[in-house]
């Protein structure tokens, strides 16, 4: 292919796009339903049920350390369904291009992309390309939809928090949200975090392999860990208490966080996943949990309560005590 | 808070130096005592660490005037979304300033109509966005005590040196040593003690509140932001009050001196000079304020854009003011939690991250 840029001419469903889906998009994500190029994908489906879920990717910058955008749209779905005790097994992916965009970009974001369909073990069988002009949208924004299969006797949902449940956090907070802000504009500086994104659903069949007493999966994404246990404590009409010394926190990342005024509770993550288990599960669960890749760092950070329904405690290090709340709105640095 | 290796701050959360803290304290305070933490960063963090929690019900703790944002006046938030609504000219300013409401709109509401205002980590980075930006004049906001004012002095010496005609800072600065004067002042409200600035204090050394001391002989104390620099300073305090014997003593040893920071205020004293301020809910304080000395005129943006400002008054029933001066706290405020969240703030002290109503709303049962 003879140029190096995306035109607006890849979008218009003519030579040149058929060019790029066929140069560029096919060769990476082989399979016989997307080389069909029909107008949709058909396959079998068993009886049971289906988890169905969808996202958009904006993130910006596009490529940061420890992932891209690419990754991130694979994953950020996989990890949905996989929130639902579901196995994930089919993708669709609309790609939004801004005029410009280096085909060698594309080709880097849909590479990884293809490698973390791979991880996951889920195909890529529809997809849709347009191109807007510049400045219409940011270099390019994805939107991945997912249907995973749903195993029987599975009943995860965000209301099934009881008191008595322990809280397992699958490892450290905040990488993915301090990975991206240290590539901003304005704020680039040399740090060693990477992003944590990752998919979640090996790790999820390993636990509904040994026990399906799960009652809540959530993977503390946007708003981070404060805000998905403030959403779950709502929804469950259950309190919260967890503990402040065995939140997991890299260095790194404490470090950066303490600098710029931002708590790495409310900071974003995109490989890990909060568990609400029975007590008498916790155990088996973490030891399950820690033995995944990305799991090695989980620890058991707190408890459900019947007293204060719908709020989060933390006991500090020091032995006081504080409400965790929702983030409302962005987290800014502070001025003095 | 870490996975592995200690932060510097770790030695600063030990549990049992705290427990033994919080013991002294509770022996010193055999009497009801009204201490105010000047600075927003302490409200801050001693919500953060639970140290309400900790302190014996004699100990009422007053949050200060000492969120920057907060303090400043209506009429200068004003002045700045005046100037933001300019198309020749690109607003930066740190990120707390975004989403204070001035009296019809905010700069955040302006930027989503178009008006060109930047988030910026530095006065550094206003500096460099003016060299790429010949055709636009780049204005700094700049708002904070003495912990921010000497890079935006050395923000505006750069400028200088680069011959940089397109940057001028929009100046909101205050000093914090002629605000506790004001507040022993107000018959409104009864100060016991004050927990002094950390960071504040590192810049302007403890011989800038000798002054003060000297008239009022009010106990103070310089703490630093960890809980255990947090609860010796209380602590001291409550020691100093229960005995009767008052002192400027210095809590944070390890980063604050008598001199402060000897070039940051070298710095300081070359680019700005004192200057009468208002204080939101306190008033013009004489002196309290920093201008930009007139030999460096050309940037100074009060002086390059003449903006009119009509004198508003703030929303009704919102109760910033006297929250400021510890005459009130939020709970006392009719529009707390109801008709001002963060998400829809009325007033600045619900927006700032150091605000004492934001404080109160997240961490507040």
């Amino acid at each position: 292919m003879g140029n190096t840029k995306i035109l607006l001419d890849h979008g218009s469903g003519g030579k040149m796009a058929h060019q790029l889906t066929t140069e560029v998009l096919l060769p990476l994500f082989d399979n016989p339903m997307l080389a069909m190029l029909h107008d949709g994908a058909v396959f079998e489906v068993n009886k049971g049920r289906l988890a169905f879920s969808t996202d958009s990717y904006v993130v910006d910058p596009i490529f940061f350390p420890g992932g891209d955008i690419g990754d991130l749209a694979v994953n950020g779905t996989v990890n949905d369904l996989a929130m639902c005790g579901a196995v994930p097994r089919y993708l669709s992916m609309g790609l939004i291009l801004e005029e410009g965009l280096p085909i060698d970009d594309l080709r880097r974001i849909l590479t990884s992309a293809r490698k973390a369909l791979d991880q996951a073990g889920v195909q890529l069988i529809t997809g849709d390309t347009k191109v807007v002009p510049r400045g219409a949208a940011d270099k390019i924004f994805i939107n991945t939809t997912g249907i995973g299969v749903v195993p029987a006797r599975v009943k995860i949902s965000a209301d099934g928090a009881r008191p008595g449940d322990k809280i397992i956090l699958s490892g450290t907070m905040a990488d993915h949200g301090i990975a991206v802000l240290t590539q901003r504009e304005g704020l680039r500086f040399e740090s060693e975090v990477i992003s944590d994104t990752a998919p979640l659903n090996h790790m999820v069949q390993a636990i509904l392999a040994l026990t399906r007493a799960v009652h809540v999966l959530r993977d503390p994404t946007r708003g981070g860990v404060g805000t998905a246990l403030n959403e779950i404590a709502l929804q469950s009409k259950v309190g919260m208490v967890i503990e402040e010394e065995k939140l997991p926190v890299t260095p790194a990342v404490a470090g950066i966080c303490e600098l710029l005024g931002f708590d790495p509770l409310y900071l974003a993550n995109e490989g890990k996943l909060l568990c609400f288990v029975p007590a008498r599960h916790a155990k088996a669960v973490l030891s399950i949990i820690q033995q995944s890749p990305c799991g090695r760092n989980a620890c058991i950070i707190g408890q459900v309560v019947a007293d204060h329904p719908g709020r989060v405690i933390m006991q500090t290090r020091i032995g006081g005590q504080r409400i965790v709340d929702m983030l409302s709105g962005e987290q800014l640095p502070r001025i003095c | 808070m870490s996975i592995d290796g200690k932060l510097f701050g770790e030695s600063f959360r030990d549990p049992a130096l705290a427990q033994s803290l919080v013991r002294q304290i509770k022996g010193h305070a055999t009497q009801p005592m009204r201490l105010m933490e000047v600075c927003g960063t302490h409200t801050m963090a001693i919500f953060r660490h639970g140290i309400r929690a900790l302190l014996p019900p004699t100990i009422a703790l007053l949050s200060g005037p000492g969120c920057p944002v907060c303090v400043t006046d209506q009429q200068e938030i004003d002045g700045f979304i005046a100037l933001a609504q300019r198309d020749d000219v690109i607003i930066t300013t740190f990120g707390d300033l975004l989403r204070v409401p001035g009296t019809y709109t905010s700069l955040q509401k302006e930027k989503a109509e178009g008006a060109d205002v930047r988030v910026v980590y530095s006065a550094m980075d206003a500096v460099q966005l003016a060299q790429a930006h010949a055709d636009k004049t780049v204005v700094f906001l700049g708002v904070g005590f003495e912990t921010t004012a000497p890079t935006i002095a050395a923000a505006i010496l750069m400028a200088q040196q680069l011959g940089l005609e397109n940057f001028c800072v929009n100046c909101a600065h205050k000093t914090v040593p002629t605000a506790l004067a004001a507040l022993v002042a107000n018959p409104a409200i009864r100060i016991d003690g004050f927990l002094l600035p950390g960071h504040v204090s590192v810049i302007i050394g403890m011989n800038a509140y000798d002054d003060f001391f000297q008239k009022h002989h009010t106990p103070c104390a310089v703490a630093g932001f960890e809980p255990l620099d947090i609860l010796q300073g209380i602590a001291a305090l409550a020691r100093q009050i229960t005995s009767h014997r008052p002192a400027l003593e210095n809590s944070y040893g390890r980063a604050v001196t008598d001199q402060g920071n000897a070039k940051a205020r070298a710095v300081m004293a070359q680019v700005f000079e004192p200057c009468d301020a208002r204080w939101r809910g306190i008033g013009t304080i004489s002196g309290s304020g920093l201008a930009i000395r007139p030999e460096l005129a050309r940037f100074d943006a009060a002086r390059r854009f003449k903006i009119a400002v009509v004198e508003m008054k703030p929303p009704k029933g919102c109760a910033c003011g006297e929250i400021l001066i510890g005459a009130k706290t939020p709970l006392e405020c009719p529009l707390f939690r109801k008709r001002c969240t963060p998400m829809d703030p009325v007033g600045p002290c619900m927006v700032s991250s150091e605000g004492t109503c934001a404080a109160y709303y997240r961490y507040h049962s």
